[in-house]
């Protein structure tokens, strides 16, 4: 049972064919016959399209349409919803008297566009290079228009959008205000800042890409696409073409990576079931590296002036935020999700008695911004570690006992959090400690003197952390297993890997709860048709809510064969269990395997619903509420004063995520997360010019961690089971994206505060540091 | 203009008839119909692409198809012997060195080229010598352990860490 059972470090199922080259991506596959298209993206960031000639093009060598935005209105396809409005609770809401300007992206513009890279008109040829000739003849006159890019000089900036004059989409609010007024009024000290959550873009390796087919004699279109969450686009296609969701198929193979940028419909997804509709033919579009970095939805963009009330213990009394999120142009599918859930977190592992965000959610000459790897919440808690530090400085306190101070104490627990979340028992401080002890940070300060010796700044930095994810709040995920008369399952699930290894991680939890070898052992994933519902692939809920459904499917199979086995032993269904893959006469050596039982469900003619012989069990788990996966990032680097240069000199995370599924799988997700965030602070800087156009648009441009740039990470499991889901476990997936920044920058400023610098926002790139030492020096006079 | 090329493709010759200007990333890919090769960028910045060319790494997505007329191209599919993965991928497999897959077959063919090179690589050579493939997923700590092992296991096997990893 061990090897291949839950908590053992499987290889992956998936990896023979990702090592082999057999993979199958969207670039891999071409159907015969296939027609190829190319966007004509937009050169400005914000302009009126005087006049759009497409003639030129149609005409074109090979040209089999050529689409724009007035042809797409003709048609009647409708504008990208927005699919989660700003979420009004008991404890958070649109602010009174404001309300919800959603602006829903076309998937072609007809009049004005409003970001470098926005769809334009859209050409499909017998072959790409075809294509992209063509639409280098289309002749479109724009008037450039001034454009605003960043989300707090939005305010003031030239409209995006004439009927918001503000460019703001939406005031939200979280916490209690007027109680958080009186804790500042009667403080002993308030620390403050303006912190600034740099814009990412995602860069999964693989980029976007469709393949069309429509099948006249059905009506039904089959999309080929990389996706984390395929009902969700099979749901979104149908609200744009204004038909049954039953009439799309969205099918997906290999997704090379995703990182919340596969979550939502894009334009040319919508373009190409379009063009295969109309032409008859297969339609494939695959996004170069250039488009994907002017097409694909950026994430985080906040700036926030947070401040914090303490007394005179050096206590929190009160939080107090007031936030600018850049939307960007449209509200992107999930685009008001990042700025209301990341004040959600914002008290993150402390006490804090009274809270208040105050949020705009701004329109930008912007591509749309959407979940990036925590949706938010990395942007909550970057802001609320950076002030822990910022007052432990003002202070005068360690860091750390600072936050110690502040921690909800172990007898508070479960505790209901002032933005409404109810927490699980968590044990924060041993965290803090096991951290400490395995960083050997009571060594820190021989390793920075030896630094110093060498002309070396070092640095030791801290962030604590707690998410609310794994589901929750009416989020579901469905299993079905169907059984054949040899044995042999297949799971159909929701769920969508995209590089986290999931056929793996399910077959080993039927491994361990049926018994099953894994050849015997199919995951269907990807196939709206198939597979009859699904979340998708997002929130770190895939095997907290996907596992849960497994479990409770399997419990409902045992106890469907059961009958059919105690038949065949001839014992009362009482009297028999499952155990160890069979089923057993309680006290007895009488068993029935559960494929001869399968096998037996067959012959007696049970019928599974694809019409198939052979037995079926069906369950759908919804968790009551979220997991709550918690703890604790040191990081310390080492910058070189003469360059400015950071390097990342060790990394230790240890975390709760619960019981552990897989530690490979686990450290897979927390180090690629890890980097994500490491990443975001030293490297990534998504830079706009003053007209709005797009300065890192190349991994040239936007410097993404390779191999030499990136340390070791320490990192190590704190196991407390999780008590929301049959199989104990926290989600993992953002943990390591959101503990990093606000770690990293903590030890940035600390090697940097001996220089006089004391305020840096991300991401901390040689320039940048090197400037804020040129500046403090300055400053001081030296 | 259109040439004959013969060159070795994993270990075989072949004759194609390639335009002047096809890169051999979409030769391999378009023509051949090998797919495990990928693309990542718009042309050297990636390492997605990489191949070996007389056993060296090569971005074959700045590379013409005619350059290599005479010489020996490796792809990732080439290392597989049968049923086996060669100690590189069996390297992937056990310490997880790949999670989406898509930097995958670069990041492998890298490591191919600098085990030949150099049977015993320090972490540091291994994260310089992988310094031009980018992997978005794994934070490249399992892919530097992916390389140790196979390092490792292929000296043991040969009882001398001076033969060539295969
Ligand atoms: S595809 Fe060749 S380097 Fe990126
Ligand atoms: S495994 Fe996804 S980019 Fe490397």
């Amino acid at each position: 049972m061990e090897r291949f059972g839950l908590s053992q470090p499987v290889p992956r199922r998936e990896d023979p064919r990702l090592l082999r080259g057999e993979g199958c991506f969207i670039d891999d596959r071409t159907p015969p016959g296939a027609l190829h298209a190319v966007v004509l993206r937009a050169p400005f960031a914000h302009a009126r399209i005087a006049s759009l000639d497409a003639a030129p093009a149609r005409s074109a060598p090979g040209v089999r349409a050529v689409y724009t935005g007035a042809d797409l209105a003709a048609a009647g396809v409708a504008e990208v919803a927005c699919t989660a409005a700003p979420p009004e609770t008991q404890w958070s809401g649109i602010r009174e008297g404001d309300r919800f300007r959603e602006r829903r992206q076309p998937a072609l513009v007809a009049d004005r566009v409003r970001f470098v890279g926005e769809c334009v008109a859209f050409v499909v040829a017998e072959t790409r290079r075809q294509a992209l000739d063509a639409s280098e003849r289309i002749e479109v006159d724009y008037d450039p228009l001034p454009a605003v890019t960043a989300c707090d000089e939005a305010p003031h900036g030239p409209p995006v959008w004439d009927d918001a004059a503000d460019n703001v989409s939406f005031r939200w609010e979280i916490g209690d205000a007027a109680a958080t007024s009186s804790a500042f009024a009667a403080a002993h000290r308030i620390v403050r800042r303006r912190i600034v959550n740099n814009r990412a873009q995602l860069c999964p390796l693989e980029t976007r890409g469709t393949i069309a087919e429509y099948h006249a004699h059905t009506n039904r279109w089959t999309l080929h696409v990389p996706t984390q969450m395929p009902h969700g686009v099979r749901r979104q296609l149908a609200q744009v073409f204004g038909v049954g969701e039953e009439r799309f198929r969205v099918l997906v193979e290999d997704v090379g990576g995703g990182f919340g940028g596969k979550n939502s419909l894009y334009p040319e997804q919508i373009l190409c079931a379009v063009a295969a509709r109309d032409l008859g033919r297969s339609v494939k579009w695959v996004a170069d590296r250039s488009e994907a970095f002017l097409g694909d939805n950026h994430g985080r963009d906040l700036v926030s002036h947070a401040e914090l009330a303490l007394d005179a213990e050096h206590r929190v009394l009160a939080l107090r935020m007031r936030n600018f999120a850049n939307l960007g142009a449209y509200t992107a599918s999930r685009g008001a999700t990042p700025p209301t859930l990341g004040p959600l977190m914002a008290a993150n592992t402390y006490r804090i008695p009274a809270l208040h965000v105050d949020v705009a959610a701004c329109f930008t000459h912007t591509v749309p911004t959407d979940p990036y790897r925590g949706a938010g919440r990395p942007e909550g808690l970057y802001v609320v570690e950076r002030l822990m530090d910022a007052a432990a400085r003002e202070t005068g306190l360690d860091p750390v006992e600072f936050r110690r101070r502040n921690l909800i104490p172990p007898d508070a627990f479960p505790y209901r959090s002032p933005t409404g979340l109810l927490y699980d028992p968590c044990e924060f401080a041993q965290v803090i400690e096991s951290a400490f002890e395995r960083a050997d940070a009571a060594g820190f300060p021989a390793r920075r003197a030896e630094a110093k010796a060498q002309g070396r700044l070092r640095g030791l930095g801290i962030a604590n952390y707690v998410e609310r994810c794994g589901g929750g709040a009416g989020l579901s995920e469905r299993s079905d297993l169907l059984v054949d008369p040899d044995g042999a399952v297949t799971l159909l699930i929701g769920s969508m890997s995209n590089g986290q290894g999931h056929e793996t991680a399910y077959s080993q939890i039927l491994y361990e709860r049926l018994g099953l070898p894994f050849e015997k052992i199919r995951i269907v994933q990807g196939d709206t048709d198939r597979v009859a519902s699904g979340t998708g692939t997002g929130g770190s809920w895939s095997l907290p809510m996907g596992g849960g459904a497994v479990v409770h499917a399997v419990d409902r199979l045992v106890e469907t064969a059961k009958p059919i086995a105690a038949d065949s032993l001839e014992a009362a269904v009482e009297d028999v269990e499952f155990r160890d893959g069979a089923f057993r006469v309680a006290g007895t050596d009488l068993a029935i395997s559960f494929a001869d039982t399968a096998a037996r469900a067959a012959a007696e003619g049970r019928v599974r619903s694809d019409g198939a012989p052979g037995l079926e069990a069906v369950a759908v788990f919804e968790p009551g509420n979220y997991t709550f996966p918690y703890g604790t990032h040191l990081c310390e680097v080492e910058v070189d004063p003469e360059t400015g240069a950071v390097r990342i000199a060790a990394y230790t995370a240890v975390h709760d995520f619960g019981q552990v599924l897989n530690p490979l799988l686990l450290a897979g997700q927390v180090h690629g997360g890890l980097a994500q965030g490491l990443g975001q602070a030293l490297l990534e800087r998504t830079a706009y010019d003053g007209e709005g156009q797009l300065l890192s648009a190349s991994f040239m441009d936007y410097c993404i961690p390779r191999a030499d740039d990136l340390p070791d990470f320490g990192f190590e499991p704190w196991i407390t089971p999780s008590p929301g889901n049959p199989l104990d476990i926290k989600g993992c997936g953002e943990a390591g994206a959101a503990g990093s920044p606000p770690a990293a920058i903590n030890a940035v400023l600390d090697a940097l505060a001996s220089a006089g610098v004391h305020d840096f926002d991300m991401p901390a790139t040689p320039e940048r540091v090197w400037r804020a030492l040129r500046a403090a020096r300055i400053a001081s006079g030296d | 203009m259109i040439r004959l090329l013969t060159y070795r493709l994993n270990g075989r010759e072949r004759t194609d008839a390639v335009p002047d200007n096809v890169l051999l990333l979409d030769h391999l890919r378009e023509t051949v119909g090998l797919t495990g090769t990928k693309t990542g960028c718009d042309g050297g910045e990636c390492g997605a692409c990489t191949v070996l060319v007389d056993g060296a790494p090569v971005l074959s997505c700045l590379t013409l198809s005619a350059t290599v007329a005479g010489r020996s191209v490796e792809t990732v599919e080439s290392l597989a012997e049968g049923g086996r993965l060669a100690f590189i991928q069996e390297g992937f497999h056990r310490k997880l060195g790949s999670q989406c897959g898509y930097c995958t077959p670069g990041l492998i063919m890298a490591s191919e080229a600098l085990l030949r090179q150099d049977p015993d690589p320090s972490e540091d050579a291994i994260r310089e010598a992988l310094g031009s493939n980018i992997c978005r997923c794994t934070g490249y700590v399992k892919i530097i352990e992916a390389v140790r092992w196979a390092a490792e296991s292929s000296a043991a096997r040969s009882g001398s860490p001076a033969e060539p990893a295969r």
